[in-house]
């Protein structure tokens, strides 16, 4: 009997010591889960993503070649998004677009991250003097006008780095450093906000009393903890620069005109909005959908990584 | 009060001179000689251009061509347009009063409309009516200017034929006639800002009042017999305000942002469109000239934002 209860017993803690743990990441995902609209907004960028990377090699249509038989073409099964005024296939050249938009959004939230989350980590850790100048210089770059300023800038560097690097390329370094600069100061808020707390807790006071550097204690001590609202504003912040880049095209400033941006697909198509809206509606809808579901998405972060926040 | 007024405007002032700095570094930093195009006419040798360098003190040190710079654009002195010959200043002027009506009355209906139903969806919190109005302020704080812009000109003008696509820059206001038209053409620029800043104001709002509704005082309130609208209408709202301010005066940027997007789109000859039109032009003196233009109005609208905060709350000290 005695033997039996302990037989159980030791059943139990083996089968609890077989099953996983619960970790901070595993409910972190649970409670994504729960969010149906960020799960839709996930699924719809995975497409997305697959879509603009593979699409060319299954969609094989050259996004140049001018087919004069179909020109202002509407949506039908050779040509899914119509053609333009020169017969060139919509959807091949909405694929291409893509490629730029989404990688024009990584590298910007990349740089405006890395940008805010330095500036945030010394204003916060250190406070005093350095808190002030810092705290003035990100006020100060949230209130000059950015778009003006993204104008100016691209229009004065623009010919001599696409001399240097080409057009394409080029372009796309000054949209995205440009874009970045301009970004920053949202991250830079939210991660000074968590240093100040963080920078009170026990594990700091231990590692200072460890003797461990400033920069480690700052880095690879309070910055991973302080990831999770870092995570959720990144996100965030590839949508806004979809957005500022589209708006560039738009404005036809930015890629060089037969560059299929989206922004630039949408600024050509509509030209043509009385007779085939299209041409400018769909690319207009690829940059809504897709800002739509990150947005959707950093909400759901929002709600899964930190549930105290309500905004 | 009238001090506070006046210590937040001379705060402007060492912003808009920061600002002015950072932009005069841009241009000097730019790369690329003025004079590069007369380099290539045979017909200028070097020796003339070196003396137009001087002539416009391109040859200083850039700390002496900023306070040069700086000085003639307080005096008015903007230099001429290199496409229309005549006067940046008289140019910018003229342009100055559209863009400040697309951009001012579109945030006042984006505040008039989003201020109530960021309230009702924050007090009726979960209900069908909060759940549409979240969904809809997600969806129009993603929406790109253009596509809403876009989508009103395909549905309201082309198909419905209610107001015209293309803004008239003749139109003059003389009888009641003219100034229908004038209202019917500014109405599809300003809904499309109406949409993207009441979107994110509607959350902002709902965010401050269920910040609020949970707090002590509230309680207070209902404690001492008051009824619902008056705790929500005279309590919580004007306590919930106040940090909305604060997100207004960050939204200014933004919402120029739009206003250049809708100006572009509608043919409004407002700051927007100009500045658009000047950079493909490569027309420099208006280029800048805007640049400062939109950065001393996002720093008066601070101005304002501030003076609004100080008025709303009290706690604000005013010396």
């Amino acid at each position: 009997m005695a033997a039996n209860l302990a037989d159980t017993t030791a059943n139990d803690i083996a089968e609890l010591a077989n099953k996983k743990p619960r970790t901070l990441w595993g409910d972190a995902w649970r409670r994504f889960k729960r969010h149906r609209l960020a799960m839709f907004g996930s699924i719809v960028m995975i497409v997305i993503t697959v879509g603009v990377l593979i699409g060319p090699y299954v969609w094989t249509v050259n996004r140049e070649e001018l087919d004069f038989t179909a020109i202002m073409s509407q949506p039908v099964a050779n040509h899914p998004f119509g053609t333009d005024d020169l017969g060139r296939d919509q959807f091949a050249r909405a694929l291409y677009g893509g490629r730029i938009s989404l990688s024009v959004g990584f590298a910007a939230m990349v740089i405006a991250v890395s940008i805010g989350t330095l500036i945030g980590a010394i204003s916060g850790y250190l406070g005093g003097y350095v808190d002030e100048v810092l705290t003035f210089i990100t006020n100060l770059f949230l209130s000059l006008p950015t778009l003006p300023l993204l104008l100016l800038t691209v229009y004065l560097f623009r010919n001599d780095v696409t001399a240097k690097l080409g057009l394409e390329f080029g372009m796309f370094v000054i949209v995205v450093v440009m874009v970045g600069v301009l970004a920053w100061m949202q991250t830079a808020r939210i991660v000074r906000a968590q240093f100040i707390t963080l920078k009170q807790k026990e594990f700091v006071e231990a590692a200072i009393c460890l003797g461990v550097k400033r920069s480690d204690i700052m880095f690879r001590h309070i910055l991973p903890n302080a990831v999770s609202p870092i995570i959720v504003a990144a996100t965030l912040e590839i949508g806004n620069a979809i957005l500022s880049e589209s708006t560039l095209s738009f404005l036809g400033i930015g890629f060089p005109p037969d560059t299929p941006t989206w922004g630039r697909l949408v600024t050509d198509g509509s030209q043509f909005l009385q007779t085939t809206a299209h041409l400018a509606l769909i690319p207009a809808a690829l940059i809504f959908i897709t800002v739509l579901s990150i947005n959707f998405m950093g909400d759901g972060l929002r709600d899964a990584l930190d549930p105290r926040s309500r905004l | 009060m009238t001090q506070y007024i006046i210590r937040k405007i001379l705060v402007a002032f060492p912003t808009l001179l920061i600002i002015s700095v950072l932009i005069f570094a841009v241009l000097a930093l730019a790369p690329g000689d003025p004079l590069a195009q007369f380099a290539l006419n045979p017909a200028i040798p070097a020796s003339t251009r070196n003396r137009i360098r001087e002539q416009f003190g391109l040859d200083k040190p850039w700390y002496i061509r900023y306070y040069k710079w700086a000085s003639s654009m307080t005096q008015g002195e903007w230099g001429y347009s290199f496409s229309s010959k005549s006067p940046v200043i008289n140019i910018v002027m003229q342009r100055i009063p559209q863009t400040l009506q697309v951009v001012g009355i579109s945030y006042l209906i984006a505040i008039l409309i989003a201020i109530p139903i960021g309230v009702i969806s924050a007090v009726k919190q979960y209900t069908l009516f909060d759940q549409v109005a979240t969904f809809m302020s997600f969806i129009g704080g993603s929406l790109p200017s253009f596509f809403t812009g876009l989508s009103f000109m395909l549905i309201f003008a082309i198909h419905f034929h209610w107001f015209p696509i293309v803004y008239s820059t003749t139109l003059k206001i003389t009888d009641f006639v003219t100034l229908k038209q004038a209202i019917n053409q500014m109405v599809l620029p300003v809904l499309v800002l109406v949409v993207q800043q009441t979107a994110s104001l509607t959350r902002f709002m709902r965010s401050s009042m269920l910040d609020n509704l949970p707090l002590d005082y509230v309680r207070t309130a209902r404690a001492k017999g008051l009824n619902d609208w008056a705790v929500i209408t005279r309590h919580v709202v004007v306590n919930s305000i106040i940090p909305v301010i604060t997100l207004v005066a960050l939204g200014i940027p933004g919402i120029f942002a739009g206003a250049i997007i809708t100006e572009n789109l509608f043919r409004v000859n407002g700051l927007g469109q100009l500045l658009v039109t000047s950079i493909q032009s490569s027309d420099t003196p208006v280029v800048m000239a805007l640049s400062f233009i939109f950065s001393i109005l996002v720093v008066i609208f601070n101005v304002i934002a501030d003076i609004m905060y100080g008025i709303f709350d009290p706690r604000v000290k005013y010396n």
